[in-house]
């Protein structure tokens, strides 16, 4: 047993480390620095050099312009990202549409649609949630019906992340109401946001910003070239969309990064005053996260391996959806903690404006820890709410 | 033993109660949250005609004699109703300190405004190095002439944007932060070389960065004695830790009241989620954890009137348990409503920020633990 790195695996490390410092845009660092949201402009501008380097989609296969990179590589790669700071991919695209797409898409579709997402032409959006069907996502209302060769789609979408910046949304919508399982007829259909009857609402989340958004559809008329696979399978296809969301969330190399700049910023005396590690309480809190994060890293690295033999990943990654949400959350609180009275201050705009630091609200960033912990309350409820990921794992990991 | 309160004590409370269920719903209370003015100037006009900003004060103070009892039932009632208006930097922290140590002068001239609801006052009890100590002050007055000079920063000064006077302490005497050698100066907002950068706060109050540069300040808006104000800054910073303590309760119970209510009405796979198990033992825990709270509170009003120590060690316990448990209900209470707990439509997201920053004011639960222990 051991978990060191090959050589040639030492290599890519290497050669990682050296594009991230030579390509990863400054401005854009700064920005994530601070936790001023990007742009879109930003995002494209970001992905396009990912998309240069042929490093757009890490898990797709390689004829369709992937990596074909070893489970250890993306490991490699994803620390490195998290270490420089870098913003992952926008995953609508390339971590969720993309594979349903080259898995149960026909030729024509893969195309169509495939270089598109690689090149970050298009953005696209998530259509699965509505108000009336969250954890209970099977209960979706939105009705696509036939009409010659167009559906017919009514119905709202919720909770629609970036989707005021999107181009195109696929969505899980009802093909049929004459089923015996709710599961079935529900099928999955890909929507031009620019089409007639579709209209974008925002919803501002509690710490102010317009991140998500109700994604409504009036009489929209959408070609049947653009349903994914057969009709009424789509709910067989999102699961395995969901499965794939929740082996990206656990968020493992974010944290220990976001651990080692609060590291960091505790040593450092606050405004002159005492530094926080000398605070018992707070190293010890904080050593007990790091200690959770540590046994979640190698949870993680446990189910890669077992990814490298060929085992598909199962409920377990219910496990780490928790696991890694609850630290994230925890990581949150510490910063919020380590903040002080300078977590209260509502001043957003002074990120976005570039202010002088001697013209800021504190020093630093601490007054966006509170924005911070407020919006990653969010990370327990998305992706199959943590409530949810456990009924999973009762049923299918405990039997019950 | 006798937990009920008095006739006069629960017609407060009720009045307080009214005018929120009247007056001040969500929709007013975003309106003013979402306004570019700090806070109503009519519902604090209301207040003042209702009696609460000389609820607590003496009679002899042309107060209505009110104590702890009456700042926790209407601190409560303004933790149901989300209040942003300033009532804790003007009555409890401002009044606090000018009701202790205040002169007949200064009484006449600022207690007397605060009670009328015509002036506004702020306290300036942090200074941006000091994380949680109030005694650690680096703000210098000199003596200067028939006065002082005032150099120094202050932080998160509640209030600070629409004070017309600010209560400054500032050391006279002694290390950064030792308690003695601290005095308190009354300074006009507008006073030469005073800045001030006021901003919202996540939970919609107010508050302000203060720079003094050589504020001169005449010897008579000294408030009590020179270099022995600590005690002083400390008792009137215990009574708003009480009163955030008690709006935190009330906060508590809305949040489980809205959270119950919610399990009975949002359906999913055909069943209100009320009805599943392991979400119902969370709102039991919810509601123990507000009932434990209440429990503090009682015990910490009831001593508030006791011997120093007594007084501290309970008011350090009940912060510390509004920190913990406050934090768990809010993020319970808001991981029960889904989705719609992190948006800024609902209620529910804005009671949280507000319990949050509750959690963090005069002390964060680390610091009233270590000073629990310090009392012991």
């Amino acid at each position: 047993m051991h978990v060191n790195f090959s050589a040639e695996e030492l290599r890519f490390q290497d050669e990682v480390r050296t594009f991230l410092r030579d390509k990863y845009p400054a401005d854009i660092r700064q920005k994530t620095d601070t936790g001023v949201p990007l742009s879109r402009e930003d995002y494209i501008r970001w992905q396009k050099v990912l998309y240069q380097q042929g490093w757009a989609a890490i898990g797709w296969p390689v004829e369709y312009g992937g990596t074909g990179w070893s489970p250890v590589q993306r490991y490699i790669f994803a620390n490195e990202m998290a270490n420089a700071n870098a913003p992952d991919m926008v995953p609508f695209g390339v971590k969720m549409v993309g594979p349903i797409i080259y898995t149960f898409g026909n030729e024509a579709q893969k195309k169509r649609f495939l270089p598109d997402i690689l090149a970050s032409n298009v953005w696209w959006c998530q259509g699965y949630s509505e108000p009336g069907a969250g954890s209970d996502l099977a209960s979706l209302k939105t009705r696509a019906d036939r009409d010659g060769d167009h559906y017919v789609v009514n119905g709202t979408k919720t909770w629609t992340t970036l989707g005021h910046l999107a181009d195109w949304i696929f969505c899980l919508v009802r093909t049929s109401s004459d089923v015996a399982r709710r599961q079935e007829g529900i099928s999955f259909i890909l929507i031009d946001m620019k089409t007639p009857g579709v209209t974008v609402r925002p919803i501002i989340t509690i710490e102010g910003e317009r991140e998500v958004n109700e994604v409504h559809f009036e009489n929209v008329r959408v070609p049947i070239e653009n349903l994914i696979g057969e009709e009424g399978k789509g709910w067989t296809y999102g699961k395995v969309l969901l499965q794939h969301e929740r082996t990206n969330i656990a968020g493992v190399a974010r944290s220990k990064y976001r651990l080692t700049r609060l590291r960091e910023k505790i040593m450092q005396p606050i405004h002159g005053g005492r530094p926080l590690v000398e605070d018992a309480n707070f190293v010890r809190k904080m050593a007990a996260v790091e200690i959770e994060l540590k046994a979640l890293e190698y949870t993680e690295l446990r189910t890669l391996a077992a990814v490298a033999v060929g085992k598909a990943p199962g409920p377990e990654s219910s496990l780490l959806k928790i696991r890694g949400t609850e630290v994230q959350q925890a990581i949150e609180v510490l910063f919020l903690e380590a903040a002080g009275y300078y977590a209260l201050p509502y001043v957003p705009d002074q990120y976005v404006l570039d202010l002088p630091v001697e013209d800021r609200i504190g020093h630093g960033s601490e007054t966006t820890t509170s924005l911070r912990y407020f919006n990653n309350r969010k990370a327990s409820i998305y992706g199959g709410s943590n409530e949810i990921q456990k009924n999973i794992i009762a049923k299918h990991v405990l039997g019950l | 033993m006798d937990f009920s309160i008095t006739e006069e004590q629960s017609m407060l409370a009720d009045s307080v109660s009214r005018f929120i269920d009247q007056d001040y719903d969500f929709e007013r209370r975003m309106s003013i949250a979402e306004s570019d003015d700090w806070f109503s100037d009519d519902v604090w006009q209301a207040f003042a005609d209702l009696g609460l900003t000389a609820a607590l004060f003496s009679e002899e103070d042309g107060g209505l004699g009110g104590g702890p009892v009456e700042l926790m039932l209407i601190m409560e009632q303004f933790g149901r109703g989300l209040v942003v208006e300033p009532f804790l930097a003007n009555v409890v922290l401002a009044g606090g300190v000018l009701k202790r140590a205040g002169s007949e002068k200064q009484k006449a001239e600022l207690l007397a405004g605060i009670m009328a609801g015509t002036t506004q006052a702020a306290l300036a009890f942090a200074e941006p190095q000091g994380r949680f100590d109030a005694a650690d002050i680096a703000t210098i007055a000199t003596p200067d002439g028939a006065g002082y000079r005032l150099s120094g920063r202050k932080a998160l000064v509640l209030n600070g944007g629409a004070a017309d006077f600010l209560i400054v302490p500032a050391r006279t005497s002694g290390e950064q932060a030792d308690v003695d050698g601290i005095t308190l100066f009354v300074v006009p907002s507008d006073a030469k070389g005073l800045t001030r950068k006021a901003y919202k706060t996540v939970d919609a109050h107010s508050a302000a960065e203060i720079e003094l540069r050589d504020v001169l300040v005449e010897k008579s808006s000294v408030i009590g004695e020179v270099g022995r104000a600590y005690p002083v800054l400390s008792d009137a910073l215990d009574d708003a830790t009480l009163a955030i303590a008690a709006e935190a309760v009330g906060i508590m119970r809305t949040l489980h009241d809205k959270t119950v209510e919610y399990s009975r009405n949002r359906i999913q796979f055909g069943v209100p989620i009320g009805s599943f198990q392991a979400l119902q033992h969370r709102m039991v825990d919810m509601l123990m954890e507000c009932e434990q709270t209440r429990s503090l509170l009682m015990w910490a009003v009831m001593l508030a009137d006791g011997s120093d120590a007594d007084r501290q060690k309970a008011i350090s316990a009940i912060k510390y348990q509004v920190g913990t448990a406050g934090r768990h209900v809010g993020e319970e209470a808001v991981q029960l409503h889904g989705g719609m707990g992190v948006t800024w439509e609902l209620d529910v997201a804005h009671y949280f920020k507000r319990l949050t920053s509750i959690g963090i004011l005069f002390g964060n639960a680390d610091y009233h633990l270590d000073r629990y222990v310090a009392l012991s």
